[in-house]
């Protein structure tokens, strides 16, 4: 056995199983993740099973697919349409925009291609003298490597189509929504090995709610949840490590320094959410002719990004669970996908159509 | 110049005869299950019939990328693909039919090695070839070599994959996703090295022991689609529930970590010598300790119980102590992008 398998250790489990229903108030206790890792993990191992009946534990907007807003692939569309060669994540294709999907426009005859990193498209575009545009999208993890990518003088037919968007402004706007009372949050590892447990003090520190940072594997998600659980116990809500072999308070500073050159804050939208202030990434007036924005004259239509009778605008928010919708797993199915959160593969949907998290057992 | 297949090698003429006369009847010439067999050349062979039993007959399609691969190549995969359905219905194999189409300028001495693998695997479990077809297509019209077997087997009373009861056991005959993960690491484009072999190999010597012993329900041998297709369909058919321990489930470390790395559930990938069995309860020790005497079978485990709580579903007991279904694969697993 390698070392990484004891993270399933049953007996482990169990003991952290039996110190969450000690901790659990007898009110109900909603934790909210925004990761489809952590949603994978927690259903493919079965984990709501150790959270006593009073502990609800949901994903928030944790796949960044699926949160990235009609009018950009109406944008990254339009791009095509002029004729660019558009490259972007395979997740990315059959989203849905105001009116068709990527998928959907390749059909027509535009130059789409899938690509599983920004420099893909950099090579794509040193092959060809036609406009290459990257439609970026991604949290705090990828964003750096799109940077980095816009740093490293690309040639002179590519540019960015970027939709970033930073996890700890998302987290505070659902506080704010309503009929959305949310107790606790179980915060990505990912996106905190950049930018550290620093990075979400300054938009939650005031909301005094316990913020546990957690890693991917069973025993992480159940550990963190415990410290979260202890936290509300003892009235000492406070964001937390729960994963610190991975992640520390500073993050990743090479990681920050890219981000700060290339981009900074703008109020973004959000599927599901609707506009976050200082959300999202722009890139800085030094790099607009980076910027796909700039190079191409667009008139999009006025975005739509509601499907009808699709609740992933609730699921996104954390506001209902993917069987809540009427759409699950009837008319909306992997192959045949609805709305975003059953397109992209960290969609809650999605995962618990794959894993079988539709009932609890 | 090597030798390559060329459009006359299927067309029927002098060019075909050599081919056969040169690669196939040394090969599968000398066995014969009935009075008129390979040797003749004739329009069919014939086949005695058995005394006693039922006859069985399926028939599969072989492609496979790349042809060659860590632990087999096509030929064997054809073969103990074929063998190993019957195998699962409890029918002794007794003669298999071999269609190759070939594209133009495939190597000649690949498809040697290809028939030298199909001839290993029937000889193991002492089947015939009993007649064949080749034809070939143009270059481009298809990658390579596809391969379509049919087999026919006697069996004393078939054994299906759906006469399930409440309070059976499940037995896994061997570790879990070799084939699939063994394919998908060879695959150029993943640049990933591993040690990881394919499990293909014809099961019959390790089921007939097991079948002699009685209380084999059901079978299953559990190829596309994996363990959790094989699961479900059995689940579905019986309309019972499959109550499987995760940690039980014999899984290689290398099958593990390629499963971690590519995001593929070595659940929901091909095995090629491996089967499900479903049996009485009281059986299930002897059962399990004639597979293991078998050098595929060493390790064989009881993973599993039939119970009614969800009829037509298969709940996985995880191993940290969780329980989720498991539900049937949508289609082949494609790798994790993000």
């Amino acid at each position: 056995m390698t070392p990484s398998f004891h993270f399933s250790d049953p007996k482990r489990a169990r003991e952290l199983g039996d110190a969450i229903r000690i901790l659990a108030p007898p009110e109900p206790f909603k934790i909210v993740h925004v990761c489809g890792t952590h949603e994978m993990a927690i259903t493919r191992n079965g984990l709501r099973r150790f959270l006593p009946e009073p502990v609800d534990l949901l994903e928030g907007p944790g796949c960044p697919v699926c949160v990235t807003p009609a009018r950009d692939i109406d944008a990254a569309i339009a791009i095509a349409r002029a004729g660019a060669v558009v490259c972007t994540f395979g997740d990315m294709m059959r989203v849905p925009g105001s009116a068709g999907s990527l998928d959907d426009a390749r059909s027509d005859g535009c130059r789409i291609r899938t690509v599983l990193s920004a420099a893909d498209a950099v090579k794509i575009a040193h092959e060809t003298t036609d406009e290459v545009v990257f439609f970026a999208v991604g949290f705090e993890t990828t964003t750096p490597m799109t940077a980095a990518i816009l740093l490293d003088d690309p040639p002179a037919n590519f540019s960015v189509l970027a939709s970033h968007k930073q996890i700890p402004q998302a987290m505070a706007a659902l506080l704010d929504l309503p009929e959305n009372r949310i107790d606790a949050f179980l915060a990505p590892g990912h996106v905190s090995t950049i930018i550290g447990t620093a990075g979400y003090e300054p938009w939650l520190e005031e909301r005094k709610i316990p913020i546990v940072v957690g890693g991917f594997e069973p025993l992480d998600i159940l550990y963190a949840i415990a410290l979260i659980l202890r936290q509300h116990r003892d009235r000492d809500p406070k964001v937390a490590n729960g994963y610190p072999r991975a992640v520390d308070e500073a993050g990743n500073p090479v990681a920050q320094v890219l981000i700060a050159e290339v981009f900074e804050r703008a109020d973004v939208g959000w599927r599901g959410i609707g506009v976050i202030p200082d959300s999202g990434f722009q890139l800085r007036s030094s790099f607009c002719e980076l910027d796909a924005l700039e190079r191409f004259s667009l008139d999009l239509p006025e975005p739509r990004d509601e499907v009808p009778g699709c609740r992933c605008p609730d699921v996104l928010t954390a506001r209902a669970v993917p069987t809540d919708c009427p759409l699950f797993a009837k008319t909306c199915t992997p192959l045949s996908p609805v709305g975003p959160c059953m397109v992209g593969s960290e969609g809650a949907c999605s995962i618990w159509f794959r894993y079988g998290g539709r009932e609890a057992l | 110049m090597d030798e390559r297949i060329t459009s006359l090698h299927g067309a029927g003429g002098e060019v075909m005869e050599q081919l056969l006369a040169s690669l196939v009847l040394p090969r599968f010439g000398d066995e014969a299950r009935g009075r008129i067999g390979l040797r003749q050349l004739d329009d069919g062979a014939t086949i005695d019939l058995p005394a006693a039993g039922e006859l069985v007959i399926t028939t599969d399609s072989h492609v496979v990328k790349p042809v060659f691969f860590p632990g087999g190549d096509i030929g064997r995969l054809a073969a103990a693909g074929t063998l190993n359905d019957l195998a699962v219905m409890g029918a002794r194999p007794v003669v298999l039919t071999l269609a190759a189409i070939i594209e133009e300028g495939f190597l000649v001495s690949d498809l040697e090695r290809i028939l030298d693998s199909f001839a290993e695997e029937l000889a193991v479990v002492g089947a015939a070839v009993a007649c064949g077809d080749t034809k070939v297509m143009p270059p481009g019209e298809l990658d390579g070599i596809a391969l379509n077997t049919t087999g026919l087997g006697v069996a004393r009373r078939a054994v299906s994959d759906a006469e399930i009861e409440v309070g059976d056991h499940v037995i896994l005959s061997g570790t879990i996703g070799d084939h699939g993960m063994a394919l998908l690491a060879a695959r150029e484009e993943f640049h990933l090295e591993t040690e990881l072999r394919s499990d293909v190999a014809a099961i019959w010597p390790m089921i007939e022991p097991a079948l002699e012993i009685g209380g084999i329900r059901a079978m299953k041998d559990p190829t596309r689609g994996g363990l959790a297709s094989a699961l479900n369909e059995m689940a579905r058919k019986a309309n019972v529930t499959l109550e499987i321990d995760e940690a039980s489930i014999p899984i290689l470390d290398p099958v593990r970590g390629l499963s971690e790395i590519l995001g593929i559930s070595p659940l929901e990938v091909a095995n090629e010598g491996k089967a499900v069995l479903v049996v009485e309860p009281g059986a299930s020790d002897a059962i399990l300790r004639e597979l293991r005497r078998h050098p595929l079978g060493g390790n064989a485990e009881l993973v599993g119980r039939i119970t009614d709580e969800y009829p037509g579903r298969v709940i996985l007991a995880t191993e940290v102590g969780g329980r989720r279904f498991l539900d049937m694969p949508l289609g082949d697993p494609v790798p994790r992008i993000c």
